[in-house]
């Protein structure tokens, strides 16, 4: 099933593909997507949908089982508060990737913008995966309460640093595992490096070997330099913010 | 008229956008227009608008007044000033089409004109400051007439709707220039209305902004001390007159003016090379009042060229990318894409990361 987005406005879109999934259709190509808003948007459903183009901002809000294979770059706010399924995104995405995200997968070819996976969360089986293959802005991981977000630096801009300002910040909870090392400076005070251990090497291998997977690149070569892991050093930095001492 | 800035709040987004053909090529409207309305979802219809450069090549000598008025006495009490001032070579309507959507507009008027040279003499001042001084003038003390843009071969074409809608009434795709902005309105706080659309303009400064300046009085108090009057009671206005005097009045190179107003946080100040950091914490004490806080993006267009900027921490989304002789920003990717699907270069513009399109030959702003 093809539907060709140009010139289509994002309601009569998402109410196509709805449609089209209705009819029990599972593999949907859209061609021509050029900032359409809030494709595959609380969807429940284990459809692929590939996207040829630009979609549009909240693209996977609030999904719950959709692959989307984005054959373009996203822009901001890509699985906000996503529950379920997996994003490939074959090219950069915007700010506030993985925004409240509870669930599923998100794989980023390249580069990312501000506040990526802020407020990340988890809950028992329900484990958010952000890879990010390219650089980051600042903010990364601002209020992390949950989940793994993995940073690679293997592209994106030659005068940006894999990591902008700001690391971190509020972070207390999940694991953030960024390929090299990270300058003090740029860590907020919630967070510090910690050894790897044997099991974050595996998770890596599993997750890193995904990402290898999908853009067909070489897991080893990406495995071979060493990451630095950072944790928050408190699950609750702000407990005793509002308690009358 | 509807209820004026301060009279009610409303809460809420917006849209920017803007194009420039380095070698000064002259392109239609049609352009930037695809490219804000691809963002149509941006606005609410409370305001649209757009800043154009190298429209009135006939006229390029003169300053383009471009004027609002709501009803014909304030033009005629307007216009007694103006001739007192100016020497009008043409006056007149600016041409517009009607469009369903767009009702309530006031009296829309433009003259090419020059200042009276005995008066300019009289005043011992630039001729550009004399201009900013009757703008200032005019819209503080002229109730109902407010002065849309006051530069030359440039001009402002704004009001309340859709900026789609806003581009067909003006007739833009008629208009040729080398540098196009455009704005789409989602108003925050405070209501729509013609004066308050973007773009503000101050000769041929004009700014196009999204986002909120949380700095705005510390902005104000500090600019009014040099002459200016903020009558829009918009935060918007502020930015216009603070790159006026930083960048006409006082000479200051873009760079500078950027550090002072998205200047880097003291602890990314402290890491710097020591000549820098010395350069940079003396623009951030002198200019600390000039420091524009809060989330926003911005393009400042001129006849020179444009810079946008976002602010330090990038509250705001800003993309830009480049193709030939042809440079865009935008506040999304697809917005550039509608109208340059494959660009040579595009990325998405760091915090306090200014992104400057100057014409060839020109070095500053």
């Amino acid at each position: 099933m093809t539907i060709d987005a140009k010139g289509i406005y994002y309601r009569q879109l998402n109410e196509a593909i709805k449609a089209s999934l209705q009819d029990k259709i599972n593999t949907i190509e859209l061609q021509n997507v050029n900032g359409q808003r809030y494709i595959g948007a609380g969807i429940t459903n284990d459809a692929t949908i590939s996207i040829q183009g630009t979609p549009g901002n909240d693209l996977a809000a609030y999904m719950d089982g959709l692959t989307l294979q984005v054959y373009g770059n996203a822009q901001d706010g890509v699985a906000n508060t996503m529950n379920k399924g997996t994003i490939i995104i074959h090219g950069d995405a915007g700010d506030a990737l993985g925004y409240a995200m509870r669930g599923g997968e998100v794989y980023v070819k390249g580069s990312v913008g501000y506040r990526v996976a802020i407020h990340m969360k988890e809950f028992q089986e329900k484990v958010p995966l952000v890879v990010v293959g390219g650089k980051a802005g600042s903010f990364f991981g601002e209020y992390m309460a949950g989940g793994i977000l993995i940073l690679l630096g293997l592209r994106g801009r030659e005068e940006q640093p894999i990591v902008g300002d700001y690391c971190g910040t509020g972070m207390h909870g999940g694991i953030m595992y960024i390929r090299g090392s990270v300058e003090e400076h740029k860590l907020g005070k919630e967070v510090k490096p910690v050894e790897m251990t044997e099991e974050d090497h595996q998770r890596l291998a599993l997750y890193v070997g995904r990402f290898a997977e999908h853009f067909g690149e070489d897991k080893e070569e990406i495995l071979a330099q060493p990451f630095t892991k950072l944790i928050p050093y408190n699950k609750r930095p702000y407990g005793n913010l509002y308690v009358g001492a | 008229m509807s209820l004026r800035e301060g009279e009610v709040r409303i809460p809420s987004g917006c849209a920017i956008s803007g194009i420039m053909n380095r070698k000064g090529y002259l392109f239609s409207g049609h352009d930037i227009i695809q490219s804000i309305a691809l963002m149509h979802d941006r606005s609410n219809g409370l305001g649209g608008g757009f800043a154009a450069y190298g429209i009135y090549p006939d006229y390029a000598d003169h300053y383009a007044i471009h004027m609002f008025y709501e009803d014909s006495f304030c033009r005629e009490e307007t216009e007694l000033f103006i001739n007192d001032h100016f020497n009008v070579e043409v006056g007149g309507r600016i041409p517009t089409r009607k469009v369903s959507s767009i009702t309530e507009a006031p009296i829309i008027w433009r003259y090419f004109v020059q200042p009276k040279a005995e008066k300019v003499m009289e005043m011992d001042l630039e001729e550009d400051e004399y201009v900013a001084r009757l703008v200032m003038q005019i819209n503080a003390k002229f109730p109902g007439s407010f002065v849309v843009s006051s530069g030359k071969n440039m001009g402002a074409f704004k009001g309340v709707g859709y900026p789609e809608d806003i581009g067909e009434f003006y007739k833009l795709d008629s208009y040729k220039g080398y540098l196009w902005t455009a704005h789409g309105r989602f108003p925050t706080n405070t209501p729509g209305w013609w004066g308050g659309a973007h773009p503000f303009t101050l000769l041929d400064w004009s700014i196009v902004h999204n986002g909120e300046i949380s700095s705005y009085d510390a902005n104000r108090r500090y600019i009014e001390m040099f002459g200016y009057k903020c009558t829009l009671q918009t935060d918007t206005e502020v930015i216009t007159y603070l790159f006026d005097l930083l960048l006409r009045k006082q000479g200051l190179p873009l760079k500078a003016v950027v550090t002072a107003m998205a200047a880097p946080l003291w602890s990314n100040i402290e890491r710097l090379a020591p000549e820098e950091r010395e350069l940079v914490k003396a623009i951030r004490t002198v200019y600390s009042p000039l420091l524009v806080n809060g989330p926003f993006s911005i393009i400042l267009g001129s006849r020179k060229g444009f810079v946008a900027l976002n602010d330090r921490i990038k509250l705001r989304a800003l993309v830009a990318a480049e193709k030939d002789d042809f440079i865009y920003v935008a506040s999304e990717e697809s917005a550039i894409r509608e109208i340059c699907s494959n660009p040579d270069r595009l990325w998405s513009v760091a915090g306090g990361e200014p992104v400057i399109g100057l014409l060839e030959g020109v070095e500053e702003l």
